[in-house]
């Protein structure tokens, strides 16, 4: 794998605050370009917000976000819709929309953008569709048919589906039983590297972040404390990342419990 | 002396407030409508959000009008008839209903059936992140979900309340012709005798800026709601609220611009 020079996604100094409680606090970080980066965490740490910050979902009080070099932090409307073109997204729940059939929320981008027909459409989800192990028959169904893991894999199709060259995914094994955790993770490998993109996810779930990370970063008190490899994951010798892969309940993170 | 400056601190904080929600609804319709003049149109959206308004709504807001249009003349018959003035019910149950009862009943009615959907499913979108989610799809959610519904209400509630002034009028008439003992000619003859051109024309003005008010309400409550089920069920409350009080203030509004002298 060839590493560009320059970072496909850089953040600098990235701050955000929701009233008094200051969520993210100077985050620097890099992902290179066609790898699989990580961001571990405990709830409430900031990892949601920072993706919703790179997606232009939310805008951070400060700092800078970078995409393959080009600060994106304060795009205009006509900009901002140009870069979201390059992104997917899966989400942590799946937000596929109930009032369409699974064919036209995999193809929704597209559909958008106008550019395939209705006709057309049907027949690219049943390749989106076949790419995360589903039959083409899905598609007419409706998502509220779906059962969970099958609601994951529509949402990554609809995520993959206008073949972006970002990806980012919110805790893609959040919910689902450990086989069907791998097989989302298995697919999720199987459709960044097949496209060529860069992938960031957030996650718990240490074996599902060793599955599908190249690289893995850990935020704690709204900073990134420590990255490195995700096959390190557990024995990096950071008493706070070893702690939280672990899952040991003495070490420096403590957790805020009201007595 | 603290006691009291607390008293105008709150106030003061509750005046505030209220201005900044004022300003951020202003800010909220005028994005919304600026939606309405920049290319791409959401024009099937446009169109589901139409037929069901506009079709959908029919029987409630038909059934509504007939019983109103029928209690009209009954109730105005057993007032007038100790004036001897029986023979003004008819213009009194075209101009009530033509000017205020079909666009002020049809606009509670729509509020309570359509801006409660509009509110419980956007707010339902916003809570499971899929107005998120249309942002990450390429597709600007006011364009999508608020144009679409704001235009749909403006332009399908003035066909409603066509609707409702015809059967208004026939609930009366048939209260008129079958209970009283009316002549159906001469009720009919006076009926379109009174009727005045612009006597229909604001009570479509006042339909269209009830529509108006139930989609603004509606979307902008879904769209602002938080928390889960909690959330969506009081952002729905507040939309038939806000959009009811609305309208009955705006009805003022609007009946004094046409009517005043």
């Amino acid at each position: 794998m060839q590493d560009s020079p320059t970072p496909k996604i850089r953040l600098r100094g990235l701050r955000k605050a929701f009233g008094p409680k200051q969520v993210l606090d100077g985050v620097d970080l890099e992902v290179r370009a066609r790898h699989s980066m990580v961001i571990l965490g405990g709830s409430g740490s900031g990892k949601s917000v920072t993706i919703k910050c790179i997606l232009g979902l939310i805008r951070p009080d400060a700092g800078v976000i970078e995409v393959d070099g080009a600060d994106v932090t304060r795009l205009n409307r006509r900009d901002r819709a140009a870069l979201m073109d390059r992104m997917g997204m899966l989400f942590q729940n799946g937000a596929l929309f109930d009032s369409i059939p699974v064919w036209e929320n995999v193809c929704f981008k597209l559909l958008a953008q106008r550019r395939i027909s209705r006709a057309q459409a049907r027949d690219h989800a049943a390749e989106a569709l076949a790419q995360v192990g589903l039959a083409a028959s899905v598609g007419d169904l409706s998502p509220a048919e779906l059962s969970g893991g099958m609601q994951k894999r529509v949402a990554l199709a609809r995520a993959i589906a206008a073949r972006p060259d970002i990806i980012f995914f919110d805790e893609p094994t959040t919910g689902l039983d450990p086989i069907m955790g791998a097989v989302i993770d298995g697919l999720i490998v199987d459709c960044v590297e097949r496209l060529g993109a860069t992938a960031v996810s957030i996650t718990h779930d240490m074996a599902s972040a060793r599955r599908i990370g190249d690289d893995a970063a850990m935020i704690h008190g709204g900073r990134i404390v420590w990255t490195g490899s995700a096959e390190a994951l557990g024995r990096t010798g950071n008493a706070m990342v070893d702690q939280f892969a672990n899952g040991e309940r003495e070490g420096p993170i403590r957790m805020e419990l009201r007595k | 002396m603290s006691a009291v400056l607390d008293v105008v601190a709150t106030l003061g904080r509750a005046v505030l407030g209220a201005l900044a929600r004022i300003g951020r609804l202003a800010l909220f319709a005028g994005e919304a409508l600026s939606c309405l003049v920049r290319p791409p149109f959401a024009l099937r959206q446009f169109r589901q959000q139409f037929i069901e308004i506009a079709y959908f709504s029919l029987p409630v807001v038909a059934l509504t009008a007939l019983f109103t249009g029928m209690v009209l003349a009954l109730q105005s018959y057993t007032g007038f008839a100790r004036f001897n003035a029986e023979s003004a019910i008819a213009s009194v149950v075209v101009l009530s209903v033509t000017r205020e009862l079909g666009p002020v009943l049809a606009g509670l009615m729509v509020a309570g059936r359509i801006g409660a959907a509009m509110a419980a499913e956007i707010g339902t979108m916003r809570v499971t992140d899929q107005i998120d989610a249309l942002t990450t799809l390429s597709t600007d959610p006011m364009k999508h979900l608020v144009a679409p519904r704001l235009l749909a209400a403006t332009l399908a509630m003035p066909l409603l309340v066509i609707v409702a002034d015809i059967i208004g009028v026939m609930g009366g008439f048939l209260v008129a012709v079958f209970k009283l003992g009316f002549v159906a000619q001469a009720y009919l003859d006076a009926t379109f005798d009174v009727l005045e051109l612009m006597d229909v024309v604001s009570g479509l003005v006042k339909a269209a800026v009830f529509g108006f008010v139930v989609a603004l309400m509606g979307t902008w409550c879904g769209y602002n709601s938080r928390g889960g089920a909690q959330g969506v069920g009081q952002a729905t409350t507040t939309a038939v609220v806000a959009s009811s009080i609305l309208i009955l203030a705006l009805d003022y509004v609007v009946t004094a611009a046409f009517f005043s002298e």
